[in-house]
């Protein structure tokens, strides 16, 4: 392969449910298929949240164990510190015209992007289809995730 | 640079896009629209080409796809079809504007 050769599909996997886990990720699938790049979603583990109904709503910042945040840990663990430095950066977000996780997802699978769910931890989580947004594609076996990912790069997150 | 589209000498950059929206018009937007694969701008595409336009004079800050819908009114589902395979970059160009440089 060419090294300049034009990256034609990349392959996602989002495998962390805090805020800051997830949102690169819907960024750059988003970014993606701005740029004419072919883009699926596959959520894995606590990344499923992202795309479950009753989660992707609630998606908040990890105060606790993420030094960049530059709150020590015990106050970090304080009842609603993660509410406010959520809010804080949804404000900044909104600013800057990046949607909610929602209007989000909405959005990438508007442009064409497609969202899968991993099939062990739909198991594991015992989730049902019915529990995520309509945007999902299909629940996927990792192998069926390679075969969706020939031919492009995969990214994990 | 300097590049003749539809007849006309018109500043552009190095990626095509026009460096002077003075020198833009409806003929050059057709055949910028042409050279990236749309054969003919439907009125669809015009909503958008304007709303660009019209929001940027206005704002002067280039629209995100999700101020097309919500400020423009035009559905991504429909911005997408209409400009396939990157639709800013492609509306902002036969728009006669800058490269967007925003990540949403």
């Amino acid at each position: 392969m060419l090294n300049n050769e034009k990256i034609k599909k990349v392959s996602i996997v989002v495998s962390k449910g805090s805020l800051e886990g997830i949102y690169p990720a819907l960024i750059m699938a988003n970014g993606a298929r701005m740029q004419g790049i072919e883009a699926n979603l596959f959520f894995t583990f606590f990344g499923m949240d992202a795309i479950t109904k009753k989660k992707m709503g609630n998606i908040k910042v990890a105060t606790v164990g993420n030094p960049a945040m530059g709150i020590p840990t015990l106050i970090g663990a304080i009842p609603g510190m993660s509410y406010f430095a959520t809010r804080m950066m949804k404000k900044q977000m909104e600013e800057l015209d990046i949607p909610p996780i929602p209007e989000f997802i909405e959005m990438i699978d508007d442009a064409g992007g497609k969202i899968y769910a991993c099939l062990a931890s739909v198991d594991m989580f015992k989730l049902k289809k019915e529990d995520f947004c309509d945007q999902l594609e299909k629940i996927l076996t990792v192998g069926e995730f390679y075969d969706i990912s020939a031919g492009g790069q995969i990214i994990f997150t | 640079m300097e590049k003749v589209i539809a007849g006309y000498s018109v500043d552009v950059t190095e990626e095509g896009y026009l460096t002077n929206k003075g020198q833009w018009n409806k003929e050059i937007a057709e055949a910028i629209a042409k050279e990236i694969g749309i054969d003919e701008l439907t009125e669809g595409h015009w909503k958008v080409i304007e709303f660009i336009q019209k929001d940027l004079a206005k704002t002067e800050k280039m629209p995100t796809i999700r101020r097309v819908k919500n400020a423009g009114g035009i559905e991504t589902k429909e911005l997408y079809r209409l400009f396939p395979e990157g639709p800013l970059l492609k509306a902002t160009k036969i728009a006669g504007l800058s490269k967007p440089v925003s990540c949403v």
